[in-house]
């Protein structure tokens, strides 16, 4: 890519015409105080849904009773998803590190809308605010699982209109941060970088930012439409009224299935962004991952009710959502044979961001093959509402997204704060991670199959082994999970100093200082490269 | 784990460890290509990368080889589905009613009883009914599950092989106790099960006409 000498000066943490104090930073429009401002709201939400997660663990260590009554543990695993999906998953990946790099990488001063991006921001702390209000009011934190079903979301006398409004703003947050890095990256790309010398996270940023203004507004709407319904005894999804309980199935998954691409897309993005870095070459087939990653967001969003198998569809419907639902594991399949074969050949350096990489890789391929599983009807009618259900989704959300959010992490950790982490303590919380990971969801696939629903409790006493192993896994990947948070920590405040670009990578924020000044260039790049070129590396006698 | 209690149940537990092993050989040789090339390929054994930016012929042997296997998957699973969609006439038709938190059963003839008691190798076939909340009727042992929703008139069927009890739950979360919605389903050979329907008949002073020889004639 484009070669400039990097900048002098303050960076964005010293910008002396910036606001003091914390005044500087909620009032800021600069897009990097905006993904720090994220980053640390979403610790605080993640943090806390990983404890209400390792309280669940423990709760089913044994059958019956174990630390809560079931009142509490049916808040506990409702709250988990709110909190991990609504505050953590959706946002996580574009709108910290997406915000703090996707402008730098394609050579641009700012998002299109830096106001509107303060203003996303706000949203999301309002509807995080809101979420947490809700568990404080009389009547209790939600009980009705992340998905708010209907009728049962009617019934039940806990706080599902709170909870709801807080979706509802927070998707708001989600629809703007998508606008604006379209129209970003539609407008405001540096000279030269024309499509195809995009880094492949931009693009996997670029699709996910058309299923935030696409999908979001169903969710919205489908909330609206729940709080005219009990607002106004409208008859619409609540049997008791005439209404239709499956219609709200629907509703509610032609945004959330959608919803699930949101959070995985950026991952993907992440993966084939660090995986040339570290091999050193360029990556395999550059266009097959960009286009995936659009096939993967339209046939996304047509594939819903394949979370609705036992609801009683018509043959067609059930034909139709199967055959989707496989047609969308292609696009998945191409970008990991690519990933594998960008391995090839290259000059391997494991590192602790490849590291993570890695075991992302193996476990999104098991949420995969378990995904064939569940979309294979017969098999699906078996294990829907199970831990098989379970045991998928968090390979596939955690296991993916959640180790890519960590590969980022240790990625562009120097590039955002300026400073380099430890990294054999890195290493070893990667590899409890990956160990402690594996250990908890893997033995909810047998769970699954076995025939325990989800959900639940209490347990039957033959289900006792399986609970066990993950609960000692949650243990383990916690311990993981503390030594990653303590060694970054510790690397902010002790840290060595960071290079302006400490991995050799060849795309556009590792052209300016560590951390980037005010607005990223002082002068805009001309680019003249595509993003991966590592030609320079190859034995003389074989380049070109 | 595999019990056959059920023709479903082979034909399910076959297609998933179809499925499963496919997968597993696939995912094992991701794994080996993967740790190989990190071995092979490190910056020491190998100081210079070569850089190849793709190859449109093996693009599109791993697009086609996976849609012809998940098109394969997808087949067996169709089929499994229409087996399990296609209720036979003859089938022993009963009244199932989810409520938080139990499950109620009715026979022809209005007996009612909490758990299910069924002849063994006939059809039976369950209309599902919810009086407050979702539901999901769910037989582990038979591969089977049905949403059991209000207002909504779900069905579905199956036939025992062999004479046992099995565990049925609740798989759609529906508040305070669903973990203890559970009951079992009973099968019985033929005399037995009419001998049990007689005297539930008698008890609950309902009329009694056998429904297994009904079920045999029609």
């Amino acid at each position: 890519m484009a070669t400039t000498a990097v900048e002098t000066g303050p960076d964005f943490y010293h910008e002396p015409s910036a606001r003091k104090g914390l005044r500087g930073w909620i009032f800021s429009t600069d897009h990097k105080r905006i993904g720090i401002l994220y980053g640390v709201t979403m610790m605080v939400f993640f943090t806390v849904a990983v404890i209400i997660g390792l309280l669940i663990r423990l709760e089913l260590l044994y059958p019956g009773k174990t630390i809560v009554d079931p009142q509490t543990y049916n808040t506990f695993f409702t709250l988990h998803g709110i909190m991990m999906i609504f505050l953590f998953i959706i946002p996580g990946l574009p709108a910290v590190f997406g915000n703090f790099l996707l402008p730098i990488m394609i050579g641009a001063k700012d998002v299109f809308f830096p106001r509107l991006n303060l203003l996303s921001w706000w949203l999301f702390l309002a509807g995080g605010v809101l979420a947490l209000v809700s568990l404080a009011l009389p009547g209790g934190p939600a009980d009705t699982g992340w998905t708010f079903y209907v009728p049962y979301s009617v019934r039940t006398t806990t706080n599902v209109l709170p909870a709801l409004m807080a979706a509802f703003i927070l998707g708001f947050s989600s629809i703007l941060t998508g606008l604006n890095f379209i129209t970003t990256i539609h407008r405001m790309r540096a000279p030269g970088m024309d499509w195809f010398r995009m880094p492949l996270f931009t693009w996997s940023l670029y699709a996910t930012g058309w299923i935030q203004i696409l999908a979001t507004p169903i969710i919205g709407i489908t909330l609206l439409l729940v709080a005219i319904e009990r607002w106004f005894g409208v008859g619409i999804f609540d049997p008791a009224l005439g209404g239709d309980p499956v219609l709200y199935q629907h509703l509610f998954w032609i945004y959330s299935h959608p919803a699930v691409y949101i959070m995985v897309l950026p991952g993907l993005g992440v993966v084939s962004e660090i995986l040339p870095v570290f091999a050193r070459r360029t990556i395999f087939g550059y266009k097959f991952i960009a286009y995936s990653s659009l096939a993967i967001a339209f046939i996304g969003s047509l594939v819903w009710a394949h979370h609705m198998f036992t609801v009683g569809m018509s043959d067609t419907g059930m034909f139709i959502f199967s055959f989707l639902t496989f047609l969308v594991s292609i696009p998945s399949a191409i970008k990991v044979f690519n990933w594998i074969a960008t391995l090839y050949k290259g000059s391997i350096d494991p590192d602790v961001p490849l590291l993570y990489v890695l075991s992302m890789i193996v476990q999104f391929c098991i949420g995969g093959f378990t995904g064939l599983l569940l979309g294979t009807l017969a098999v699906n009618i078996h294990v829907q509402d199970t831990y098989f259900v379970v045991g998928h989704f968090h390979y596939v959300m955690f296991g993916g997204t959640g180790f890519a959010l960590f590969a980022a992490l240790h990625y562009w950790f120097p590039k955002m704060f300026g400073r380099m982490y430890a990294k054999r303590p890195a290493i070893v919380a990667w590899l409890l991670a990956t160990i402690g990971f594996n250990l908890l969801y893997f033995p909810m696939f047998f769970l699954g199959y076995l025939g325990m629903p989800r959900r639940y409790y209490d347990y039957l006493p033959e289900y006792t082994i399986y609970h066990q192993i993950s609960t000692v896994g949650s243990w383990v990947l916690a311990l993981g999970l503390l030594v990653m948070v303590v060694n970054l920590i510790v690397a902010l405040r002790k840290g060595a100093k960071a290079s302006a670009n400490p991995w050799g990578s060849k795309t556009l924020e590792w052209t300016v200082a560590s951390p980037p000044p005010m607005e990223n260039f002082h002068e805009i790049p001309v680019v003249t490269k595509g993003p991966y070129d590592y030609s320079e590396y190859e034995r003389p006698h074989e380049t070109k | 784990m595999f019990e056959g209690s059920s023709p479903f149940s082979d034909y399910v537990d076959t297609t998933f460890l179809l499925i499963s092993g496919v997968s597993l050989l696939v995912l094992v040789g991701l794994l080996v290509a993967m740790v190989a090339f990190v071995i092979r390929y490190s910056r020491k054994r190998n100081p210079h990368p070569t850089n190849i930016e793709g190859n449109i012929p093996l693009e599109i042997t791993w697009t086609v080889i996976p849609l012809i296997l998940f098109m394969g998957m997808f087949y067996l699973g169709w089929k499994g589905y229409l087996m399990q969609a296609a209720i036979p006439e003859n089938a022993l038709p009963l009244k199932v009613t989810g409520q938080m938190w139990k499950w109620t059963f009715e026979y022809p003839n209005g007996v009612t009883t909490d758990t299910l008691r069924v002849p063994v190798n006939a059809p039976v076939k369950l209309d599902l009914r919810s009086i407050d909340v979702n539901h999901s009727f769910y037989i582990p042992a038979f591969r089977i599950k049905k949403d059991v929703i209000p207002n909504r008139g779900n069905q579905m069927w199956f036939t025992v092989n062999k004479v046992a009890a099995y565990d049925i739950a609740c798989a759609e979360y529906c508040g305070l106790n669903h973990a203890y919605m559970y009951t079992k389903v009973i099968a019985k050979d033929t005399a037995a099960f009419e001998a049990w329907y007689a005297d539930m008949s008698a008890k609950q002073s309902k009329s009694y006409t056998p429904l297994t020889a009904a079920t045999n004639t029609k």
